[in-house]
């Protein structure tokens, strides 16, 4: 069986996947996977997930380009300007 | 986009391949070979050293070479995971390679005959090797360029170890001096052989399909501006009367012998043979294991 | 106390350099890798404990004639085929934990190889699970089960033939020394040996 190797460099990081190896079981698999991802000390943990368990999620539809969810869907510039000018002319 | 000239404009744009995607069969079937002949390169890169040690004249330097080793068996796991899943049963790989039918570096083939070569492989053969090592960083295929980062990472401390086992042999007695410099004399042959004839890069298919993102005399180039400096400045000497840094910043050096290369790539180095033999030799003692454990 | 520490070095290095020859020939690399790893922490074991007998541990570790060592039979032993290796390991962790336990309470240091030898424990354990219905792991075991008696001192027995459950026979005792120690000891000191005594390597 193939089990994935994820790894975590210090407490409190993210889980990275580091790769993978092959055992029968999670025993064998966690003896291994102990060395070949930890024997520096780079590693603070493991997470070991059989390869079968992993469900692939991939493609998105962007059909309508709904772009008001993302910082790039706003170009305030001009507007900005012009309130400045504007604010500016009372004062002045 | 099956279209086999998209794919060459797409990774030579830096497009990444994963292991699930569309690939021409010419590309799958060079790298598989690329990527398998470095798992063996690895592999049999233990057996030379593996002899020392058990023969390591301290305890540091015994726990150094052994972690060294370890690094290298190690790399050959991450290696051959890539090629299984890119299709090739590392069982497969394994017998492709004690059947001779499968290859591996040239500087894998030769004898370790003192500590000075411990020294030399640790120092020399490894920076040549990590050279090649960071150009793959850049691989199309990403799933292998994933692991060199891994690999990079772990060889920084061979090239030190091995330059502190140097040191501390030139500045110790007159014969341990010797032992290096001989060692240098045998090793200087294959070591300027290892990153392969000077080929230009757009007729190298590795380079073409960004598999490998460096042509061998770039390479060689810069194995030569990193180490002869090093290797000169503790007095020791290189044995080509022609080893020269020009006036472009180009190393001019007597051509490397290629049928030697040849002729030891495909399997008639002078401790090929027996090597692989001693290889098979324990890979059919343990079928008993793998059966054991590893069937379901 | 001092032979006592001794033993247990000698020991760990005798071992750690005999599983060290596993190094790239293990029967599969994920293993190959792990088995390494072992062999180290019991050469660094060893050097932790000569260090509190003497300045020099490289000295100790290399430089006494072959029967000035105290190391036990067991790990003498050149067994380069799995099912003995395997079962030296097991039969060593389960033998070597009582020693250690033992020692614990006067010499601080054998505390820390305890916690260390945890994780050889799981790895021989899990070995053990796996091939203890396997006929050569089953003879592996009753060859080296003499020796494996003579690691631990005689009081101590009846503990490790509870924890293996195996009956007590007549031990191979410390102190008796076969052909293949005097060859791994010179394959060790081949390369130190030739240099004059003090040589920087």
């Amino acid at each position: 069986m193939i089990y994935e190797v994820f790894r975590q460099e210090r407490k409190g990081q993210a889980f990275e996947h580091a790769g993978s190896v092959v055992a029968p079981d999670a025993e064998f698999a966690e003896a291994w996977a102990r060395e070949q991802y930890g024997r520096r000390g780079e590693s603070n943990a493991l997470w070991l997930v059989p390869r079968d368990a992993i469900h692939d999620v991939e493609g998105w539809a962007d059909e309508f380009d709904l772009k008001y969810r993302r910082v790039d869907g706003y170009s305030i510039k001009a507007r900005l300007k012009e309130a400045r000018e504007r604010a500016a002319a009372r004062t002045g | 986009m099956r279209d086999e000239q998209a794919f060459l404009e797409y990774v030579q744009g830096g497009g990444q391949v994963e292991t699930g995607d569309w690939m021409p069969d010419d590309y799958r079937a060079k790298l598989v070979k690329f990527i398998e002949m470095h798992g063996n390169s690895e592999l049999m890169g233990v057996l030379p050293e593996r002899e020392w040690i058990l023969r390591a004249p301290t305890l540091q330097r015994k726990l150094a070479l052994t972690a060294k080793v370890q690094d290298e068996v190690g790399h050959a796991q991450l290696i051959y995971r890539v090629v299984e899943d890119l299709g090739k049963p590392r069982e497969r790989c394994l017998t492709d390679l004690v059947d001779g039918k499968a290859k591996f570096h040239n500087v894998f083939h030769y004898p370790t005959k003192t500590w000075g070569d411990v020294g030399v492989i640790a120092w020399l053969v490894d920076a040549a090797a990590i050279i090649s090592q960071k150009a793959l960083l850049k691989c199309s295929y990403a799933p292998y360029a994933r692991i060199m980062k891994k690999i990079c990472w772990e060889e920084s401390f061979h090239i030190l170890h091995g330059r502190d086992v140097i040191l501390a042999m030139v500045t110790g007695t007159p014969e341990q001096f010797e032992l290096v410099q001989e060692a240098l004399n045998r090793w200087w042959g294959p070591l300027m052989q290892f990153h392969g004839n000077p080929i230009p890069k757009d007729e190298d298919p590795m380079y073409v399909w960004r598999i490998k993102s460096q042509g061998n005399e770039d390479a060689r180039q810069q194995f030569l501006e990193g180490y002869v400096p090093q290797i000169w400045e503790l007095g020791l000497t290189v044995p080509d009367p022609n080893l020269r840094r020009n006036d472009e910043g180009v190393w001019e050096y007597s051509e490397p012998d290629w049928d030697e290369l040849k002729h030891v790539v495909t399997g008639n180095g002078p401790r090929t043979e027996e090597r692989l033999a001693f290889r098979r030799r324990f890979l059919d003692q343990e079928q008993w294991v793998r059966d054991a454990v590893l069937a379901a | 106390m001092n032979e006592l520490l001794l033993g247990l070095a000698d020991d760990e290095l005798v071992i750690g350099w005999r599983d060290s020859e596993w190094t790239g020939i293990a029967p599969m690399l994920e293993e190959d890798v792990a088995f390494s790893s072992i062999a180290q922490n019991e050469i660094g074991h060893a050097r932790a404990v000569y260090e509190l007998l003497t300045d020099d541990a490289d000295a100790l570790a290399f430089d006494r004639t072959p029967d000035e060592y105290r190391c036990a039979p067991l790990v003498q032993l050149h067994l380069l085929e799995w099912a003995h290796t395997i079962a030296r390991r097991w039969l060593y962790e389960v033998a070597d934990e009582i020693r250690v336990t033992a020692l614990m309470v006067d010499v601080p240091v054998a505390a820390k190889i305890n916690r260390e030898e945890a994780y050889h424990r799981m790895h021989a354990e899990m070995w053990h699970e796996r091939l203890r219905d396997e006929p050569r792991f089953r003879e592996a075991v009753t060859e080296l089960w003499p020796f494996a008696l003579g690691v631990v001192l005689p009081e101590q027995r009846a503990e490790l033939c509870s924890r293996v459950k195996l009956e007590e026979v007549e031990a191979v005792e410390r102190g008796t020394f076969g052909d293949s120690f005097a060859a791994l000891h010179d394959e060790m000191t081949m390369v130190r040996r030739s240099a004059p005594a003090g040589a920087q390597w």
